[in-house]
């Protein structure tokens, strides 16, 4: 059977596994955009914090997947088999360049734009919410979109501890030898992610300033 | 020049023997013994080759920097009683580049320290208009484009305007119009000399520029590895027997072909 009639005959299951995938990627990404953003702020004025945090945040990068998504099994609470290990694995991967770009694009700024916003009388929090954070906007988002890519690829791993998504499909196939089914999985996984880098890209581009 | 001359014995700003160093460095000093009375309505000009420590003494009026030693008093209070941020907001801040926000148009960033002390909106409007048109700028033309659209003159006349817009008695300008050709250059320093005779403004300017000082001081403090080495009024100041003042004098003379 070709991989064409294999996804058309089970377009359904796909579509509700895309689904799935997609929101697991939503949910991981708003946990992330939620640490990282906010993480990210905070470290700016500190050096020390900035160091550890950008430290703990790439040595999660650095774990093979697979491997994560095996630790994070036995850990109480939020370990275990299902979805919501899966969110935190993906969280974990997703803070780097979220964290990063916040502090990049926070601390980027003209330094005459910075000064002068001190001289005319700011204080420190006007100066983050209405100087800093809106011409730091642009690069927070290309650290989002980057997150997101990483994060939609990284979910079809997540099948493997039983979080459901597209890479049911890709597993199952691999296991049965069937290219039928992992292009079910990953067609629409390649999708989703070329799909998510143009409309973020697209908001990024928008934002830009200068 | 001093025109004035009712209001002249306040002194509006004030440095009793200042000194300011690194940190927590004391030899390594970049401002020392700096006593200065700086009375309203005066444009005192601070000359200085760079590094000399012009851009330190500026800050330490608005007390970007607070003195390690002596005192700077600003209305007759120390900068370092006075809540920062309402000092500051009396203080009109220009500088090279103007620093203007790219995020705001230029009817935004002229709007700024109004908006900050609540100025409601119609009383802001008009005050930007105001200010625009002081500075030579058509408000229809100009007041919706971003700092981006503008030319480095035009991005200057707003830096101004916006220093300008909450009426602070006090100008501070450090190197306001160094980045730009000499032409316009020229163009800004000319208005901007006309400008200060009609606004009752205690106007503390940055240069290394001695035409612009001349131009536009009604004294000139020149500066020194961080010391205070002369100061004079325009006229007196050519006259001054002192090396470094001769080093900034010969700087204007041109022999065209001399080096030919």
């Amino acid at each position: 059977m070709s991989p064409w009639t294999f996804i058309l005959d089970h377009r359904g299951e796909i579509l509700s596994a895309t689904l799935d995938h997609f929101t697991l990627v939503v949910i991981a990404m708003a946990i992330a955009i939620l640490i990282g953003v906010p993480l990210g702020m905070f470290i700016v004025q500190r050096p020390t914090l900035r160091t550890i945090a950008l430290g703990i945040a790439s040595i999660f990068q650095t774990i093979p997947s697979l491997a994560l998504f095996g630790f994070l099994i036995p850990i109480p609470f939020i370990g275990g088999i299902g979805k919501r290990t899966a969110i935190v694995a993906l969280v974990l991967y997703a803070l780097l360049p979220i964290l990063r770009n916040t502090y990049v694009g926070l601390t980027g700024i003209d330094p005459a734009v910075l000064e002068s916003a001190e001289a005319m009388g700011m204080t420190r929090s006007q100066i983050l919410f209405r100087v800093r954070l809106p011409l730091a906007l642009a690069v927070i988002l290309a650290g989002i979109r980057t997150a997101t890519i990483i994060t939609i690829g990284v979910a079809t791993i997540a099948a493997a501890i039983g979080a459901g998504g597209l890479g049911t499909f890709i597993f199952r196939g691999v296991a049965l030898v069937s290219d039928a089914l992992i292009l079910a999985g990953a067609i629409p996984a390649a999708l989703l992610a070329l799909i998510a880098d143009f409309l973020l890209g697209f908001l990024e581009r928008r934002l830009r300033i200068s | 020049m001093n025109a004035k001359p009712a209001s002249i014995s306040e002194n509006l700003i004030e440095f009793r023997d200042v000194a300011y160093h690194i940190n927590d460095i004391p030899t390594r000093m970049i401002v020392s013994d700096i006593s200065l009375r700086i009375p309203r309505g005066e444009t005192l000009v601070l000359l200085g080759r760079s590094g000399s420590g012009k851009t330190t003494l500026l800050k330490l009026i608005n007390g970007m920097l607070l003195p390690p030693k002596g005192v700077v008093l600003v209305q007759n209070c120390a900068t370092t009683e006075w809540n920062p941020i309402r000092l500051r907001r009396g203080i009109g801040y220009v500088i090279q580049e103007a620093g203007l926000f790219p995020h705001f148009t230029v009817a935004e960033n002229v709007a700024l320290v109004p908006t900050l002390e609540n100025w409601d909106a119609p009383r802001t409007a008009a005050r930007v208009q105001e200010m625009l048109h002081l500075v030579g700028l058509d408000p229809r033309d100009f007041a919706h484009r971003l700092p981006r659209e503008l030319s480095g003159g035009q991005r200057q006349r707003v830096g101004v305007a916006r220093a300008l817009a909450a009426d602070p008695p006090i100008l501070l300008m450090d190197e306001p119009f160094g980045a730009l050709d000499p032409v316009t250059r020229a163009e800004l320093q000319r208005e901007f000399s006309a400008l200060v005779r009609r606004l009752d403004k205690t106007i503390v300017f940055v240069t290394h520029d001695l035409r612009e000082a001349l131009l536009l001081a009604s004294r000139i403090v020149l500066l020194q590895a961080g010391r205070i080495v002369a100061s004079a009024t325009p006229q007196e100041f050519l006259r001054l027997d002192h090396a470094e003042v001769r080093a900034f004098t010969s700087s204007l003379s041109v022999s065209p072909g001399a080096f030919v």
